[in-house]
């Protein structure tokens, strides 16, 4: 009962990230139809914001906020230098972009910083442990948890209630329609970019605060997970994204702590093989985008 | 008259080395409506969409109340006073149909205004306000025409666009909505009507152009289009 306990907790910590990270992903894709393969390095300046900020003597709550608005800045710098040149071109070019960005970032993530792991260390008390009904719950994955949920939450209502969300979203469906209406492109283009920034600079404090350093390629393996999320979920659906993230969150989860230790190298393949069987199933992805049959 | 709402002089619109439109000439009088006439593929959708800054313009002019708007953005055209329900509808479907006027209205400068227009736009289409809660794509064409229209008409503006509005619409509805159009009209908006229907739209228009194979095949007073056989027979299919 307390590992059940334990084990949900760490699969839907797990599964908030990737849901934030296949989110952010999503809304790029829905509208502009960029699948960002550099979005895994958005997240990495975010975990290098923190490591400087911590460097530079701040304290850690403000290296954290300093880590998610790097990220924004980092995905806002993207969109405006690399992205807006492309905008309108095919599936393949813009694919093909985001991968140089990617790459470049790396090299320079590699070269201007450091090619090996930086530590990034949190106060001791972070770190702690509680206890409900015999079971030992970590501090940190309560609270990913619950910045995840709240995050997402922010951003529903973001995208319900506002005007600029309701364009996102109209954007989505129709981007050509949102600007015979008037509607400035560059203004909702940016704001997807700078949210997909913020949902990646949130995942960056959750994974560096669990794991305590920073690589050059510290964004690339969750942001390969996220992208399996969203094809899961259904390509350019929000919802399809954050229900595709939580699943692949859950199934790693389930797959380590129940898998005889033999298949332990087979565990992502395990993974992967249950997304392609539900894609069997479900071609267009568990939640489908409403414009999916226009992509 | 020398400003006209909409004035076109010899545009070109190509799509690769497909010249959809050559050579066009067309204009709307201030508060008048021009039927925009001719059979499918015709140019008359590349038209409209090149005014609304929706597709390059290889060569000649587009001004607006005596502007020139030519290879000017969407977002300036509209400013300009231009709107547009264009083919197919396009209404949001997954948006109800009230975030479908609040996304249209949210390009006026003062909000307060927006709103107001809503509330007006909820009040001339009671349909609409019954369903404001609804998908938009839930429905019926008929509606989405209607809502596709309010859209339009949230910006405030001066130049109605429609293009093939009635198409695919039960005959009552497209009384409905040629009756929306004279009202228009009677508010003082000028508006470029594309059309198959040519029977219907040649007896609200105040003036008509044919286009065939990008061209224009013949223009002037409505009712001698509608009354020349030769002409119905090639380009009109009524
Ligand atoms: N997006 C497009 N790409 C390529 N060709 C197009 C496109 N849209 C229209 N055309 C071509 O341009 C011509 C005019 O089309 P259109 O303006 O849609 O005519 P209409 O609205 O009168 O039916 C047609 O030959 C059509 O095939
Ligand atoms: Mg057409």
């Amino acid at each position: 009962m307390e590992l059940i306990l334990q084990q949900a907790i760490n699969a839907i910590s797990l599964g908030g990230v990737y849901a934030m990270l296949a989110l952010g992903l999503a809304i790029v894709f829905s509208i502009v139809r960029l699948i960002n393969f550099a979005h895994g390095e958005i997240m990495t300046f975010g975990g290098y914001g923190i490591f400087l900020s911590l460097l530079f003597g701040m304290p850690p709550a403000a290296a954290l906020l300093i880590g998610v608005g790097a990220a924004v800045v980092m995905a806002l710098a993207m969109e405006r230098l690399a992205f807006r040149a492309m905008r309108g071109a095919d599936v393949v070019s813009l694919l093909i972009t985001s991968f140089a960005v990617s790459e470049i970032l790396k090299v320079l993530f590699q070269n201007g910083i450091s090619a090996r792991p930086v530590p990034i260390s949190l106060p001791a008390s972070w770190s702690g442990t509680y206890q409900i009904g015999g079971a030992t719950i970590g501090v940190l994955p309560t609270v990913s948890i619950i910045v995840a949920l709240v995050a997402l939450l922010g951003l529903t209502l973001f995208l319900k209630r506002t005007e600029i969300g309701i364009a996102m979203r109209a954007a989505a469906e129709d981007l050509e329609m949102l600007l015979l209406l008037g509607v400035r492109a560059n203004r909702v283009v940016a704001v997807a970019f700078a949210i997909s920034g913020l949902l990646a600079g949130i995942a960056a404090v959750i994974w560096t605060a669990q794991r305590g350093s920073v690589d050059p390629m510290m964004g690339f393996f969750p942001v390969l997970k996220a992208f399996i999320a969203t094809v899961l979920g259904g390509l350019g659906s929000l919802g399809g994204a954050v229900l595709g993230g939580f699943a692949i969150g859950i199934l790693e989860v389930l797959a380590q702590a129940f898998l005889p230790e033999a298949f332990a190298p087979y565990r992502d393949a395990i993974v992967l093989a249950t997304v392609i069987a539900a894609l069997l199933v479900r071609p267009d992805g568990l939640l489908p985008a409403a414009n999916a049959d226009r992509s | 008259m020398s400003e006209y709402a909409l004035e076109i002089r010899q545009l070109e619109v190509r799509y690769g080395p497909v010249r959809a439109v050559r050579g066009v000439d067309l204009t709307v009088a201030p508060g008048s409506v021009t039927a925009l006439l001719g059979a499918n593929g015709a140019g008359k959708t590349t038209t409209v969409m090149a005014v609304s800054g929706s597709r390059r313009i290889a060569a000649g002019s587009v001004s607006i109340f005596g502007k020139d708007m030519t290879g000017a953005t969407a977002d300036a055209i509209v400013r300009a006073g231009v709107a547009i329900s264009p083919e197919g509808r396009r209404i949001f479907g997954s948006l109800t149909v009230e975030e479908n006027l609040v996304v249209a209205g949210s390009v006026v400068p003062d909000h307060k205004v927006a709103v107001e227009r809503k509330a007006a736009m909820m009040e001339r289409f009671p349909i609409l306000a019954e369903r404001r809660r609804q998908l938009a794509g839930l429905l019926s064409g008929g509606e989405q025409q209607m809502l596709a229209v309010a859209r339009a008409l949230m910006s405030g503006p001066r130049l109605l666009l429609l293009d093939e509005p009635s198409l695919g619409l039960a005959p009552q509805m497209v009384d409905t909505i040629f009756a929306i159009i004279e009202e228009v009209r009677g508010e003082g908006i000028s508006v470029l009507l594309v059309e198959q229907n040519a029977t219907l739209a040649l007896d609200v228009a105040d003036h008509a152009v044919v286009l065939a194979n990008g061209e224009v095949a013949a223009s002037g007073d409505p009712a001698q289009i509608a009354n020349d056989a030769v002409l119905r027979e090639a380009y009109l299919a009524a």
